[in-house]
This record gives C-alpha cells, structure tokens and sequence, in this order.
C-alpha cells in the first residue's frame, strides 16, 4: 500500500477546475516527481494535501488514514512536511532559529511522560530539557546542510541558495516521514542543482519519503523512482522517468502537438 | 517635587505592565491592536466595583479584574482570527470604544460619567497602601513589574515565544510548522489583555477613584507609543518607551510650564512620535533583541571535543 494516496481529489476554484479527479500515489521510501507545465496544478495538489487548502472532492489518504479534513498544523504533527514554492523563511528570525521552529510540537523531551499534565507540573524542570532537546535536534540539522558557519545569520541575510537549504532543514527539524519540495531547485545555478540532487537522495537514505514538483528535467529524471505528470489539473501520465521520456502525451503536454 | 518624581514613577511602572502585555501582541506576535486602554479599563472598573459595592479584598479583586480582562481577550480574540494588519486595528478599535461607551452608560453599575470614587486601598499584613505614602506604593509595583517582565521573559525565551515570532514572521510557514496559530493568536491576546487588567486594577487601587473617560482611544494610542517608541518586540526597550513618554507626557507640569503647554499638547506629541519612529526608526530606539543562540554551542562543541 502507497505511504500517501488521494482519491479522485478534486480542486474547483469557481468555474476553474484546477485539480480534476486526481489519484496521485507516493511509495514509501522513494523520490516522487511531480511534473506538469505551468498551471498544471501541481502546486494545488500540495496544498490540498498538506492542508493549507482543502479539496472540492476526494479524500486523501496517509499511512492508511483519511487525512483530507486536517488542518496544516495537524498534518505537519502526522509526519508531513513541506517546503514552499516562494520561499517562506522566518526572515527576521536568526538560522538557528528557523530550524528550531521545526522542533516546536515535539517540544517535550522524549524522556518525560506523554502526558500533558505530568510535564506542565514538572514545570521549569520541563522547559529546560525541551530547549535542550530542541537545540540538539537543530544543531543536527545544520549540520547536515553545513549551516552551521551562518546560525545567527538572519534568515533573510542568506544567499539564495542558503536559503532553499534553510528551508528544507526547517522541514526535516519537524522530523517527518514524508517531504514535500515544491521547485527546490528553482533559481539554483548547475552546481548548486547538482548538490541539491546528492542531498535529495541523502535525505531519502535517512528513510525520509520525497516528493518534489520541479521544472529542472535533468533533476527529476536522475533522481526520481517514479513521476506523475499533471496536464490542466488532470493525471496524464505515471510511471518511470524512462518511461515518462517516452509517452505520447507528456510530450505532446510540453511541446505541443505535430501537424502531420 | 520628590513626591511629584515619585508619582510619576508609579505611573511609569503601572503603564509598563500594561504595555509589556501589549509588546506581546504588537511587537511578538505582530497583530497591531489598538485596544489596550479598554483592557486598563476593564480591569479598573472591575477593580473599582469589586471592592466598593462587593466589598471584596484587593487582592482578590486584582486577581479577578485580571481574570476578566482576560475573559474579555477571549472575547475579541476569537472573532478576530483571521483579521489581519489593518482589518484587526479596526476591529480593537471598535472593541475600545465598545468598552468605553459600557462604562459610560452602565449607570447601575459604573455609576456612569461620575465615575466611582472611594476605592480603598489594598493592605498587606496590616498595612494599608494610600496614595499619600508613595514609596511604598512604588516597591509594591515594582514587585509586580519584576514579577510580569520575568514571566514574559521566560515565555518569549522558549518554544512559545519563537512561535509567537513565527507567526509574526510568516503565518502559513508557522502552520506547516506544525504550531496552532488560532491556540496562540487568542492566547497571546489573552496574556496581554490580562496585563492590561491587572495595570488597570493598580491604576484604580493607586487613584481610589476611577473615571470613565480616562480609558479611551488616547490612552490606547499613548501605550502603542511607548511600544513603538522603545522597539518592538523587546520588553526591556519597551520599558524604556513607556518611561520616555510617560516623562515626556509629564514634563510641562514637572518643570512647572504647565500653563504655557497644555495637556492636549500631549496628542500632538504621541502623534509625532508615531509619525516620526515609522519614517526614520521603524524597529524602535533599541530594537529588537537577536538571541544567538549558536554563541552558546561553541562552547559546547568544545566540550564535546574534548
């Protein structure tokens, strides 16, 4: 069974049917692409899925679990996290920070009782432990995208690439099972993509699930097990970058269709 | 002049709790609120009937106007929500004049535009606070300003407070960061509310009276000013706000000029310095604090190595 799959999901904004039907299926542990021309509706089938937008129709389904009704919030606690297509730091906040934000709702130390109560009468006790716990967990992930060096930079002082880098560290600091990269490597120059592409699949090996919406081919198709293609909010192709390469379709959705 | 400097600090040190509970909306959270005075008020007028017509003890009294400004926090915070930036101001706005047109015309209650004099003062192990002892007064207040800046200190120095500046920063990054925005929205604006009613029940203990036209919106804008003026997002700076403008809005009479430059001067000034801060300081005389927090870690990787 697929870790994420939406049923017939569909996203009408007034008389546009920006997603339409949609059965999009992500395995576990693999690098999904998500492909389309601009206005496909890629981006809307994030959002449907990550809450920050909610489907016409369908449902959406995570570890077995109908989570369509699930406000953002409670989607990121089930494991979900996502990057965004225009990147959305904390801006006035310090590097360090921003990754510390990730750890927010697992603000208690694993060590302490689940229970709410126990921790708030273990009050200061409690509050100590947690920063401390949130600090080590952040630390961790700095590390792994070397941002160590910038950790009291302001976000926004970042250099672009640093930036998408940030983000995504802030989304794995939530620790999920199932990242969603919405254009990671948009505005990155040919090197930077190429370390992006090491890093994507790092993350998988880390037993992180990928899903990203990208425009940049030689990314997706080097490092993507499987790829949907959305055309005008609808699925028209899914399978193997190999065979993505050679559907009809597809190539019709990107270079339109031949005369003869 | 001493006992006029010593009335002027109490003052300063009632103003501060109510605007360090209003930096936590504005400055922390970034929802621009323009109702704080109404929060004073509440707390003043709780204050002033509790203990005259209820004959309740002060300290009871203090605990209970703080409860019920809060509950009034809840009141506005949930409906406004999904206001945002000038939506919300207006919407506070409209709560703050709401508030003070209640008092004005809950005759039965409030006693209308004459106000309720008499409130006695609040005693502590057989002592008894009046306004004419003034030192006393300031160490009692100084104790709760301490008590308030440490608590809110605390809080902004965790996950709470981070969330909170989150949310100023980017609401929908800050939800798919998995924080609750609605739960610390309605909080913060509790919290804050709460400090206002508790500045508001000292205000009325300190005066033993209360009148209803004090609270009004220029009080409101007086409180966003020393918010503004020190930096927002800082409680120590804005301490130095409200110091700065409660001096400020005191120093003709301190320097006796009272006669030349009227109290509605004060309007002009506030207005000013609001115009003046957004053009040429937008982040406050001070500013905000940068925690770094990576400072600590050399140590600790040192440590570790090692």
């Amino acid at each position: 069974m697929p870790l994420l799959y939406t049923k017939n999901l569909r996203r009408e904004f007034g008389g546009v049917i920006a997603v339409s039907d949609v059965n999009f299926e992500v395995m576990k542990n693999s690098i999904t692409g998500l492909i389309g021309p601009n206005g496909a509706g890629k981006t809307t089938l994030f959002n449907n899925i990550t809450g920050l937008d909610f489907p016409t129709k369908g449902n959406v389904f995570f570890k077995g679990e109908d989570i369509t009704e699930l406000p953002a919030y409670k989607i990121t606690r089930i494991g979900i996290a996502r990057t965004f297509q225009n990147i959305r730091l904390f801006r006035e906040m310090t590097v360090f920070e921003n990754v510390m934000i990730g750890r927010h709702f697992r603000g208690n130390h694993p060590k302490l009782s689940r229970n709410r109560l126990v921790n708030f009468a273990l009050g200061m006790v409690n509050l100590k432990m947690e920063e401390k716990d949130i600090y080590e967990n952040s630390i961790k992930w700095l590390d792994f995208f070397n941002l160590l060096p910038f950790r009291d930079e302001y976000a926004k002082n970042l250099p672009y690439g640093r930036q998408r880098e940030l983000e995504i560290a802030r989304a794995l600091a939530t620790e999920p099972d199932l990242l969603f990269l919405d254009e990671p490597a948009a505005g990155m120059n040919p090197q930077e993509t190429e370390e992006l592409m090491a890093t994507i699949r790092k993350i998988r090996d880390l037993g992180v699930t990928v899903v990203l919406i990208e425009h940049d081919m030689k990314l997706v198709m080097n490092i993507c097990d499987t790829i949907t293609v959305l055309n005008y909010g609808q699925k028209i192709a899914e399978g193997t970058p190999g065979q993505i390469q050679n559907n009809k379709d597809v190539i019709e959705a990107y270079l339109g269709k031949s005369d003869d | 002049m001493l006992d006029f400097i010593l009335l002027i600090v109490i003052y300063i040190i009632i103003y501060s709790i109510s605007s360090l509970g209003l930096n936590l909306i504005v400055g922390y959270t970034g929802m621009l609120s323009l109702c704080q005075a109404a929060f004073m008020g509440i707390g003043a007028y709780s204050t002033a009937v509790l203990m005259t017509a209820g004959h309740m003890d002060f300290w009871l009294a203090l605990l209970s106007s703080g409860a019920i400004a809060a509950l009034c926090g809840i009141l506005i915070g949930i409906p406004t929500l999904r206001l945002r930036g000038d939506y919300l101001a207006i919407a506070t706005l409209g709560f703050g004049e709401i508030v003070k047109n209640v008092i004005l015309n809950w005759d039965s209650v409030t006693k209308g535009p004459m106000g309720i004099n008499g409130i006695p003062g609040p005693s502590l192990f057989g002592y008894t606070f009046t306004s004419m002892e003034k030192l006393p007064w300031l160490f009692l207040l100084l104790f709760f300003l301490a008590a308030t800046y440490m608590l809110i200190r605390v809080m902004i120095r965790s996950r709470v407070g981070r969330a909170l500046e989150a949310i100023r920063e980017d609401e929908i990054a800050a939800s798919a960061m998995g924080i609750n925005i609605a739960k610390y929205k309605v909080g913060v604006f509790t919290t804050g509310a709460f400090c206002g009613g508790l500045a508001g029940s000292f205000f009325a203990a300190y005066s033993q009276s209360v009148a209803p036209l004090t609270f009004d919106f220029m009080m409101s804008i007086m409180i966003l000013c020393m918010v503004v003026l020190g930096g927002l997002g800082n409680s120590f700076a804005t301490v130095i706000g409200t110091v700065l403008i409660v001096i400020a809005s005191e120093l003709p009479r301190l320097l006796g000029i009272s006669h030349i430059i009227p109290a509605q001067m004060n309007q002009i000034l506030f207005g000013f310095i609001l115009v003046f801060m957004m053009i040429y300081r937008p982040q406050g005389i001070i500013g905000r604090i940068k925690l770094n927090y990576g400072k600590m870690m050399k140590d600790e990787i040192l440590h570790m190595e090692r």
